[in-house]
């Protein structure tokens, strides 16, 4: 690969109204080209409606020596998750 | 043979051959990405080539589509030549396909409103994948043209040598004339217009000089063709015709 060739992430929406998934990345030069290598990468089966590309270096990633300070208080703070309340019966879509 | 038939081979031809040398490219592109992009429009093009020949078999009654395709000698084809000059570089690909795929771009663009549906639905249809080309195609030749000083020269030799290929898409001869009659064809002359513009606008862009049209290539409307064909078709043809009941 260039040298001049950059790392985008690629980001698919595959319905209006949903949000962008990640998929994948690809190399190119420029936006314009990062957009048109993720098309022909990414919706070559008719997965999406909409593509992000943003540049790789440009997203901020937590470390994964960071993770135990990051994730691991959450473990034990049960009450944080909704499991205590009964359901009414024949609620749906919860 | 009737006139809507040989139109519609034309047509069929040109997509076919031109996608025969998009698919000379596969594994030979010059990123991964990029080499999946050429596949595809070779694929598009086979797509379109399908389609076209479909009808005109419906037409011709008595050979299908793969006979068309693929039993039928160079003299017997009606591609435009440009579509059969060799890939050469990346920039000669570009600059081919960019001439293409403008001219493509409008005369679908006109053919969709044929008053023979089948004719207009293929070239709806068709136009779709056809826009995309003409911008996959134009980028790379802004990018290259407007690269570096060896892109620029490299871009600008391919188009001074296949401008000599483009006066042929333009010309009408009877059976032209008699499909733009009826109401069934494209006024080639009235496309040349709205090409110059394209073709104008996007060599400004790419920092390139327009060649002085002189010396046209002619024939492919007669069956006549550069040296490049015979071989192409020798490649394309010779697993059907050396194993003629060959079944997937």
């Amino acid at each position: 690969m260039a040298e001049n060739e950059t790392v985008w992430e690629v980001f698919i929406q595959s319905k209006n109204g949903l949000a962008h998934k990640h998929v994948g990345n690809v190399h190119a030069a420029d936006k314009v080209m990062a957009l048109e290598n993720a098309r022909e990468l990414y919706t070559r089966r008719n997965e999406g409606s909409c593509i992000w590309v943003v540049k790789a270096s440009e997203i901020v990633s937590s470390e994964t020596e960071d993770s135990e300070a990051f994730f691991d208080p959450s473990n034990d703070k049960m009450y944080r998750h909704p499991t205590f309340y009964n359901m009414p019966e024949g609620s749906k879509h919860i | 043979m009737s006139n809507l038939f040989k139109y519609t081979l034309r047509i069929a031809d040109s997509s076919l051959v031109l996608g025969q040398r998009m698919s000379e490219w596969c594994s030979k592109g010059p990123t991964l990405e990029e080499d999946i992009a050429l596949s595809n429009i070779a694929l598009d093009l086979f797509g379109q080539a399908n389609g076209f020949y479909e009808y005109a078999a419906e037409l011709d009654g008595s050979r299908s589509k793969d006979d068309l395709a693929f039993k039928r000698n160079e003299r017997e084809f009606f591609n435009h030549q440009l579509s059969e000059q060799e890939n050469g570089n990346f920039g000669t690909t570009t600059v081919r396909n960019f001439l293409h795929d403008a001219f493509n771009f409008l005369f679908y663009t006109e053919l969709a409103s044929s008053k023979d549906e089948i004719l207009a639905a293929l070239a709806a249809k068709s136009l779709k994948e056809v826009k995309y080309h003409l911008r996959h195609s134009s980028n790379w030749l802004i990018r290259l043209g407007d690269g570096t000083n060896e892109s620029n020269l490299k871009v600008q030799e391919a188009l001074d040598f296949l401008w000599q290929y483009t006066g042929e898409l333009f010309e009408m001869d009877e059976v032209d004339n008699d499909m733009l009659d009826n109401g069934l064809g494209v006024d080639n002359i009235q496309l040349k217009i709205k090409w110059d513009e394209l073709i104008n606008n996007t060599l400004k862009k790419a920092k390139l000089k327009r060649p002085i049209d002189g010396y046209m290539a002619t024939g492919s409307r007669k069956g006549i063709h550069t040296e490049y064909l015979g071989f192409l078709l020798a490649e394309m043809q010779f697993l059907p015709r050396a194993y003629p009941d060959a079944k997937w």
